[in-house]
């Protein structure tokens, strides 16, 4: 392999992605242990892939794509759908005190442990990760405009099981005019 | 009017407290420690990879 000295080599730069990648790991999993199995997994995969990844391009977004590869082959193959400690993670870990009386971030976190993991995904990649579009889009195999309603419905399905009506407006279509009014007070308030 | 759609969820302050949300969750988990079997792994791997 001839890389250029301004191109660095992966496998100096994979340490680098550890943490992101087990973040990734959790909010697909919501499961530390299936975390640290499903990047163990990841590693040795990208390791023995490597020769297939065009030196100088986004290395965390080739691992992201390996890592939710396998996650959903893995899921496919087990047909588990949620373990038996699905949500104690967040429940043990995300459980602070809501800021400025606005949503409630242990609320959140149980509503986001119910999304499906496909939503999860979405949401963590172009909400959080700060990933592009275009790089999530990549990363899951699917096109941009994909993405972005894929992103529209999580966020409608989130607001869903968090009793957010204002979803509803969001929604030409929605008929819950009349109850969009309930729940519009608390989340207006930036 | 995909677009239209997106505009108006960009501009509601539900979107906005979604991701602050959601950048906390991933937040979170980007700073838990990192288990040491990764980067022994990553060690193993580079050893045998020396070795051919």
């Amino acid at each position: 392999m001839n890389a250029s000295p301004d191109v660095r080599d992966p496998r100096d730069e994979m340490p680098e992605h550890l943490p992101a990648m087990r973040a990734f790991a959790l909010s697909l999993t919501r499961n530390s242990a299936a975390a640290d199995d499903l990047v163990q997994d990841t590693i040795v995969k990208a390791w023995s892939n490597l020769d297939k990844f065009e030196a100088g391009s986004n290395l965390r977004a080739w691992l992201f794509t390996i890592l939710r590869n396998t996650f959903y082959s893995d899921k496919r193959k087990t047909k588990r759908e949620v373990s038996d400690s699905d949500g104690a993670h967040a429940a043990t870990l995300f459980d602070k005190p809501a800021h400025d009386g606005k949503l409630a971030f242990n609320d959140f976190s149980v509503a986001f442990d119910k999304l499906s993991p496909e939503h999860r995904e979405v949401l963590i990649l172009v909400g959080a990760s700060g990933f592009s579009y275009e790089e999530a889009a990549e990363t899951m195999g699917v096109a941009v405009g994909t993405v972005k309603s894929r992103a529209n419905r999580a966020r409608l399905k989130l607001a869903d099981l968090l009793g957010l009506k204002e979803g509803e407006d969001i929604l030409a279509e929605a008929d819950g005019a009349t109850t969009a009014v309930m729940g519009r007070s608390g989340i207006q308030a930036a | 009017m995909r677009d239209d759609m997106a505009d108006k969820q960009e501009n509601s302050g539900l979107k906005k407290q979604i991701d602050e949300n959601l950048r906390r969750v991933y937040q979170q988990a980007l700073e838990e420690k990192v288990p040491d079997r990764f980067e022994k792994l990553l060690a193993q791997l580079r050893e045998k990879e020396g070795g051919k």
